[in-house]
Formats: C-alpha cells, structure tokens, sequence
C-alpha cells in the first residue's frame, strides 16, 4: 500500500523537503502542496527510474556527505595554494584513467560528482562501456597516487552504500 | 558580546569568501590551458561561496542557504562535466588522453579516422 503511493520513497522524501525549503515557512498548505508534489512526481518520472538504484545503508550515505564536504574543504586550499604560489611551468596536469567497478548509473553519477567537486581532480569522461572514468588533475606528479585515493576513499564507500 | 563575536564571525566568513572568489578568478588569469582552467572556477570558488553562505546562515538563520547549497553541488560538476566533454571531443589530441581500461572508447571522443 505505501510502496504504491511512494514507489520511490527517497525522492519522494527529498522533493517534499525540498519544497517546504523553497517556500520557507512552515504552514499547512505548504505541508500539503509538498506532499501532493512528493507523491505526483515520482510517479509521473517513474518510467524514467527503470531499475532503481538500492540504497542498502542511508546512513553510510550522510557519512559520505560529510566526508566530501570535509574534502572539498581541504584540498580547496590546497587548490589555491598551487594557483597562487606555483610557477605555471611547475604545474603537471594529467588526464588519469580510473577504472570503476559500481553497481548503478547513479552510483557512478555520484563518484562522478564527487570527483569534480573535490578540488584538484575533475571528471572529464565516461568509457563508452561504462567502466572507466577519465578524469584530469591540476597537479598530478604522481598519478597512480591519486586513482588509488578515488577508488579507496570514494568508489569503495559508495560500493557499500548502494549494492 | 554574543551580537559582537557572530559579527566577527560573519565578517571573517565574508572575508574568507571574497579572497577564495578572487583566487578562482585568479586562477583563469594563471593558468596555462583551458583543461586547467576548468579546475579553477570549479574548485576554490566552491569554498568561497560555501563561506559566503554561511555567514548568511548565521545572519539570517534561514534554510534556504542549504537549498543554494544543494543546487550549486548539483549544477557545478555538471557544467564543468560539458565543459570538459566538448574540449576531449574537439580541442585536445586524442593521443594526449589515456585509453580506457578494456579497451573501451571514451564517450565523447571522436571516432578514429580511417585509414586510407
């Protein structure tokens, strides 16, 4: 009965947060609207959610959250540090293959997310069979350093949260 | 007091804010090809907004910092993903990148020519 009404409880979830944020105050017809909209929407796109990605640890998913924001924290000064104190001659980019091993499309939407948003590395492309991301580094003087922190500090994580 | 030391705080963050705004505009001006410039706009100006928002968390106390929070995680790969994608397929010498494991193809690079 319920997982009929919230075939996708997760999306459902956010999109009603989402719209009480939105309107930014806490009445009951904004309860309501929010809940009409976390129950239409999932419904309507459903046909675009063929298999559905299995969240099997949400909490392991907010850890997540807080270790990217942690990072992106962190090697943002490290980012501004080669900006302002490298000479751009010193500056060894790198395009870098990393070979992924996730479950779901969402799964490695997310590492791609990750990847970008966590500064010094940026994810440029996808293989053709889904098995490989190119990414580019700012400053990469050794390469294998830096696939190895995406697949242990990132890949490995997000193979836990969905499986 | 209190009033004053979340003042200081703010003031700090907004700081914080402007010089990481300014170092990613720098970094466009630096850097030497497109490919790294991309790293700068996308990287220490995350950090400067982040800052930036919240000092007006502190000072307004509303939720809507979040939901800006939200949408620039959501929109700032993305771009900087078509960004990249359109340099790999146009502007950068396929022999530059590495291949893909498996010998899969990138997606967005161009077919090999034929040979004649």
């Amino acid at each position: 009965m319920i997982a009929k009404i919230f075939p996708h409880p997760y999306l459902s979830l956010t999109l009603g947060v989402l719209w009480m944020l939105l309107v930014n105050r806490l009445a009951v017809g904004s309860l309501v609207m929010a809940t009409i909209l976390a129950i239409a929407i999932p419904h309507i796109s459903a046909a675009y959610w063929p298999a559905r990605p299995r969240l099997v640890r949400p909490m392991a998913l907010l850890g997540y959250i807080g270790l990217v924001l942690h990072d992106v924290v962190v090697s943002s000064f490290a980012v501004a540090k080669i900006i302002l104190f490298m000479p751009p001659a010193q500056i060894k980019s790198a395009f870098i293959t990393v070979p992924i091993d996730l479950p779901s499309p969402e799964a490695i939407t997310l590492l791609a997310g990750t990847i970008t948003m966590t500064p010094g590395t940026l994810t440029v492309d996808i293989a053709a069979d889904g098995r490989s991301l190119l990414i580019h580094s700012l400053h990469a003087p050794d390469q294998g350093a830096i696939r190895d922190e995406i697949k242990s500090r990132y890949e490995a994580r997000l193979k836990r949260i969905f499986a | 007091m209190i009033g004053t030391a979340l003042d200081l705080i703010i003031a700090a963050l907004l700081v914080l804010g402007g010089i990481f705004g300014l170092i990613g505009s720098f970094g466009l001006l630096r850097l030497r090809d497109a490919m790294q410039r991309l790293h700068a706009p996308t990287k220490a100006s995350t950090v400067g907004l982040g800052a930036v928002l919240i000092a007006s968390a502190i000072a307004g106390g509303s939720w809507q910092e979040v939901l800006v929070t939200l949408f620039i995680f959501l929109t700032a790969p993305l771009t900087a993903l078509y960004l990249a994608k359109t340099l790999i397929h146009g502007h950068i010498n396929p022999s530059d990148v590495p291949p893909a494991a498996n010998g899969a193809q990138w997606a967005a690079q161009p077919p090999v020519a034929q040979k004649q």
